[in-house]
């Protein structure tokens, strides 16, 4: 804090906050039915398929899709059932205005309906610089952030997803039916030999690291590697993958 | 495959060596424990009877007729698997940790679904078994995911112990490539070795007979779950049958040459 600050810091200039706007990935639950003993039974299945995707997972709530009257929906029991699983709701979309009023009451937000903002950015490719998180929607001068930075020092299972919005370092082994996900870079000290999404954001600067390339798949801002690929390509080598105008490179570290 | 052969077998020799043990079957409407355990003309009641309160525990438990520190909790046979509740498992492990068992083993059924979870939920170790190909080798990987995010010690922030124990081992396919070898399993769970047992036509035989092939002293089976349990002790024991049998030094040359 500077301390020559003017004393009357004016509320264009507040020193206790920044507005900042910020693109971050959520997963949309968009319900087939309004029937929560079927949805609860299909949505235990899922977990234990898939328990690291939904250790306090934020979600969207998606109504869109109903084919039933969506006022029949009791939103109070859907969102202990998302908790009872390990899933944080966030927000309603597509709800009707009772429904927003109800979810506003629970503190959830309420999304209009329609394509989500986020999901076009994200096709859009934005142009390859570091800076390209905070730069489309930031209100202020943009002053790069640094993305958080995630080390693991355990291997990741088959049916484990891990997701870090910064850049992600594993100090073991990614299996075989496993997913990493980084919007920044993947440092995989140990045999990658599952699925790793680098730039998941469009950063086509994140490069994916790792000590011995057995991988299902390599992606790097939406541009990817699978299975003949890889395979002809430093296997169980060390490597690195990197994108050079839209296609992906794999060459050996040494 | 050998869940429930290692469970038997890791459950009594533990008991031989002194240790009161409890092997619980989870595999609700299947029911295998108790015939290889050789007491399925003395089940009473079961685990699904002693959590919904229809019996005691101690009315439940079977006592083995081989080793005096060894009792065995039978799966029900009718009833579903849901059954199996966290609070009902978790109240039968606390009274057997009360009536002073010092080894609770439990035998979880196969797959991800609601009874291994209930097995694996209130683990302090877990000893995973793998048949060294590839697709339980990836079953396995999935359930060490699951320890390691969904146990009880995992919500604590702590982790599970894990041991590896690699079954059904062939060293003679392993040569050949038929099958992974046993350092091939190892790298891909990362996880430490307990044991390896071996292929063996002895723990048909033993099963057929109601008695954990752990008994079979001659066998190689026998032998491996014995250094098994010592290694789970704390005992540094050299794994052995590794390797394909030297078949004197004709074969030997002969294979050499081709
Ligand atoms: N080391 C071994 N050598 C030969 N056969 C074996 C060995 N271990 C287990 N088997 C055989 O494999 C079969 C399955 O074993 P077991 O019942 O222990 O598996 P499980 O994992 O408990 O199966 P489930 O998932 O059905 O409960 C049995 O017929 C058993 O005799
Ligand atoms: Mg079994």
């Amino acid at each position: 804090m500077r301390s020559t600050s003017a004393p009357n810091t004016s509320a264009a200039r507040p020193e206790s906050f920044q507005l900042k706007g910020g693109l971050f990935p959520m997963t949309l639950l968009e319900l087939k039915t309004v029937d929560l003993s079927v949805l609860a039974a299909e949505l235990r299945a899922r977990v234990t398929e898939s328990p690291a995707f939904f250790q306090h997972t934020p979600v969207v709530l998606g109504f869109e899709q109903l084919k039933e009257d969506p006022d029949a929906l009791n939103l109070i029991q859907l969102r202990d059932l998302c908790q009872q699983l390990g899933l944080i709701p966030t927000a309603i979309k597509g709800g009707s205005s009772e429904q927003e009023q109800q979810a506003y009451a629970l503190g959830l937000a309420a999304l209009p309906k329609g394509k989500a903002k986020g999901a076009t950015t994200v096709e859009t490719a934005p142009p390859p610089t570091r800076e390209r998180r905070t730069s489309a929607t930031q209100p202020e001068a943009a002053t790069p952030t640094t993305g958080t930075t995630q080390v693991i020092d355990t291997p990741i299972r088959s049916g484990q997803q891990i997701y870090v919005p910064g850049d992600l370092i594993i100090l073991s082994s990614v299996s075989a039916g496993a997913e990493i996900l980084a919007d920044g870079n993947i440092h995989v000290y140990g045999a990658l030999r599952g699925r790793a999404l680098a730039g998941l954001q469009g950063d086509e600067t994140a490069r994916v690291f790792c000590q011995s390339q057995e991988a299902e798949l390599i992606a790097i801002a939406g541009h990817y590697l699978v299975d003949e690929d890889l395979r002809s390509q430093h296997w169980k080598a060390a490597t690195q993958a990197y994108c050079v105008g839209g296609k992906l490179i794999i060459a050996p570290l040494s | 495959m050998g869940k429930t052969t290692t469970s038997s077998s890791i459950s009594s020799g533990l008991a031989l060596r002194g240790h009161k043990t409890a092997v619980i079957d989870f595999d609700i409407g299947l029911r295998n424990l108790d015939l290889i355990m050789n007491v399925e003309r003395r089940v009473v009641y079961d685990f699904v009877n002693v959590i919904n309160g229809e019996s005691t525990l101690k009315q439940a438990l079977i006592k083995d007729k081989r080793t005096e520190n060894l009792f065995i909790l039978p799966a029900s046979q009718t009833r579903d698997k849901d059954a199996l509740t966290v609070e009902g498992v978790e109240r039968v492990l606390k009274e057997l940790a009360e009536l002073g068992f010092e080894y609770i083993i439990c035998d979880s059924p196969a797959g991800i679904e609601h009874g291994a979870f209930m097995a694996l939920y209130f683990a302090d170790e877990a000893v995973v078994v793998a048949n060294p190909e590839v697709s339980s080798v990836r079953d396995s990987d999935r359930i060490l995911g699951i320890l390691q995010s969904k146990s009880r010690k995992a919500e604590l922030g702590e982790r599970v112990i894990e041991h590896l124990l690699i079954t059904r081992y062939n060293p003679e396919r392993a040569a050949k490539g038929e099958m992974l070898g046993v350092k091939d399993v190892e790298e891909i769970l990362a996880t430490k070795l307990l044991g390896v047992i071996p292929e063996c036509e002895t723990v048909l035989k033993a099963s057929n007979q109601g008695t954990p092939v752990i008994y079979d002293a001659e066998s190689k089976a026998g032998k491996a779950y014995g250094d098994a349990v010592d290694r789970l002790l704390g005992k540094e024991v050299e794994h052995r049958f590794l390797d394909p049998e030297h078949r004197g030094l004709f074969s030997r040359l002969f294979r050499r040459g081709v």
